[in-house]
């Protein structure tokens, strides 16, 4: 189990493009946080998800 | 009235903020990225504060559609937003060191503007300028204080804007949904709630209270 935006989902061995697939974005409005640290975005399709894992996927809406 | 002296201006924000605090926001420096409705209000929360140097970005001119929520005035039109924050700036708080950069900024030139500032500000409009940033700076600059705002359309509830901390030094503002994309504009009350939330997470920064 992972921990996704403070939600446990079984996406153990999930890639990040994957999981933001599955959350229905593309990749080019978010930022992904993995256990504390940025995943930069070059390394998204190579950056698999461990048991144990935290991720914080920030999604920024236009305006300001 | 005269303006009054360096010395004046800093007795009355010290017996206002404590000495303390005030030596802190004194020595501060802080670049805000993007000069709309939450870059004009933060660096101006953050000029009356007291904040010593603040760093202003943003490549675009006063535009008639500003002036319901950002800080300019009708015969500031047609200029740099640069120019006319700076001027506003100065007025306010004329002993702010106050460094304007008239550019727009990329993956490229990021890190070289941003680094002498400690503490950055995300205040763009567009969703993937944000995101480029904010990758931006995480990436390479992963020392700086990092404070974005997203999700501030419309006249929805107040009391849903709130600050998060995303990891130790990246902290969102925003409601995180109200996107200006889904058809209802930015109001002033609303976006300054915002502005507000993430110059209050600058301060907070500033004065070593990390927790939200």
């Amino acid at each position: 189990m992972v921990k996704i935006n403070g939600e446990l989902l079984d996406k153990a061995g999930c890639s990040v493009t994957d999981i933001l697939a599955d959350m229905g974005t593309s990749g080019q409005r978010v930022a992904v946080e993995l256990n504390e640290s940025i995943v930069p975005k070059a390394e998204y399709s190579s950056t698999f998800l461990k048991d144990g894992d935290t991720m914080e996927v920030v999604r920024f809406v236009g305006g300001g | 009235m005269p303006i009054p002296t360096r010395e004046e201006i800093y007795a009355a924000l010290e017996e206002r903020h404590g000495r303390e605090l005030q030596k802190k926001l004194s020595e501060a420096s802080v670049a805000v990225c993007g000069l709309g409705g939450l870059g004009s209000n933060i660096a101006i929360a953050l000029a009356r504060a007291g904040v010593g140097r603040l760093h202003i970005l943003d490549f675009d001119i006063v535009d008639i559609s500003n002036l319901n929520r950002q800080q300019y005035f009708p015969e500031q039109l047609g200029m740099y937003k640069t120019d006319a924050l700076y001027d506003t700036l100065s007025r306010i708080a004329p002993y702010c060191d106050i460094q304007k950069d008239c550019v727009k900024l990329d993956e490229d030139n990021i890190p070289g503007l941003l680094e002498k500032e400690s503490i950055i500000c995300e205040a763009f409009d567009k969703a993937d300028q944000k995101a480029m940033l904010v990758n931006c700076v995480l990436e390479n600059m992963p020392e700086k204080y990092l404070v974005a705002g997203s999700g501030m359309a419309g006249i929805g509830s107040s009391n849903t804007i709130t600050t998060k901390r995303i990891t130790k030094r990246f902290y969102l503002c925003g409601d995180g949904t109200s996107d200006v994309e889904d058809g209802m504009g930015l109001v002033a009350s609303r976006v300054l709630i915002c502005a507000a939330h993430q110059a209050n997470a600058v301060i907070r920064i500033i004065a070593g209270k990390y927790e939200i």
